[in-house]
């Protein structure tokens, strides 16, 4: 495709979905509490997205990952939430 | 169109999505055994499970002229109570040997324990000694990235497994590479919120090629869509891909890869 047909094609879908992330970081500042390492991980991604040269839907998601390789002694659950609470940012 | 939906839990699913996939153009459809939502309390829920894939749901397929396969195993969210995984790695044998039955899945890990992958390696011995296919489950979202490397691990170390019979599932962007660079082939899941958008899964098999790589639904009973290979094969035409690269893809490689098993006919 060329650059004009993926606009075409995306840009009022991926327009949507960014607005859509301003809005829940918007919405975020507005609540109350302490945030949680999601908030973090969350900050982590954004700066991962802006600062990848390209392969960014890859840098976002190894962003989010656990990058460690020793295997759990017991799971702490069934479930996934989207962020390693491992890491720091 | 023609497609073949390798990946999709119909226990979970009504009646009219067996209607609206054959309608939309699936030839085939294949059920791997997965976690009902609970944990079932003995090996007893695990034989009535498999009965139902390999004797009731291909009956209910049939009333739309859809052919039903299945795989088994005891899934990695049930592994951890390593007694009762034992047992139900007991009585697969015996349903290896009902005609619809494709190989062992979706085996693999969920939260990358040791028990985990004890059970993972139980699993892949026991297709090597029957010579099944294997169907993998890679992680959730955070856990994918470490379960996919140690899943590699375990099956490159076992001499007895040929990666073209292998299928490594839910890739994205971050594994893809490093599992069709193993020799294994790549099965992108197409979910509403985690794993691939039809845009992702495209962009991926642009970048990796139409090598071996799969699409498919893994419709549950959670938030999935039965129709997501078709809407993506709509998605690639929209993108100007040719009828003969979508039927590929969408019906071309699974055919492939699934027919390494005989049973795998298509009428």
């Amino acid at each position: 495709m060329t650059r004009q047909q993926v606009l075409d094609l995306y840009f009022m879908d991926a327009r949507c979905k960014l607005i859509e992330l301003a809005a829940f970081l918007d919405r975020l500042d507005r609540s109350e509490g302490a945030p949680d390492f999601r908030f973090e991980a969350f900050r982590g991604a954004l700066a991962a997205l802006s600062s990848a040269p390209s392969e960014r839907a890859k840098a976002v998601l190894m962003s989010l990952s656990d990058p460690t390789l020793e295997p759990l002694d017991a799971a702490p659950g069934k479930g996934a939430c989207g962020a390693w609470p491992g890491r720091q940012v | 169109m023609r497609y073949i939906e390798p990946h999709a839990h119909m226990v979970s699913r009504t009646t009219d999505d067996y209607e609206a996939m054959r309608l939309a153009g699936c030839a085939a459809i294949c059920e791997p055994a997965f976690w009902a939502g609970f944990d079932r309390s003995s090996v007893h829920g695990f034989y009535d499970y498999f009965c139902q894939l390999t004797d009731y749901e291909p009956k209910r397929a049939a009333k739309f002229a859809l052919p039903h396969f299945s795989w088994l195993c005891i899934n990695p969210k049930e592994s951890e109570d390593m007694g009762l995984a034992r047992d139900v790695l007991g009585i697969i044998p015996e349903f290896l040997k009902r005609p619809n039955v494709l190989g062992i899945g979706e085996i693999g890990l969920n939260k990358n324990t040791r028990n985990e992958l004890e059970i993972l390696q139980a699993h892949i011995d026991l297709a090597a000694q029957h010579d099944q296919l294997i169907l993998v489950h890679t992680p959730h979202l955070e856990d994918k990235f470490k379960g996919t490397r140690l899943i590699l691990d375990v099956l490159k170390a076992d001499s007895r497994i040929r990666p073209e019979r292998v299928i490594i599932d839910h890739v994205e962007e971050h594994t893809v590479g490093m599992v069709l660079d193993a020799g294994f082939w790549a099965g992108i899941t197409l979910y509403p919120e985690s794993k691939a958008t039809p845009a992702r899964a495209i962009d991926m098999v642009e970048q990796a090629g139409l090598r071996n790589i799969w699409l498919n639904c893994a419709c549950d009973w959670g938030r999935s869509d039965p129709l997501a290979v078709p809407r993506t094969a709509v998605e690639m035409a929209r993108r100007g891909h040719s009828a003969e690269a979508i039927d590929h893809l969408v019906y071309g490689n699974p055919l492939r890869f699934l027919s390494q098993n005989p049973r795998f006919q298509l009428a």
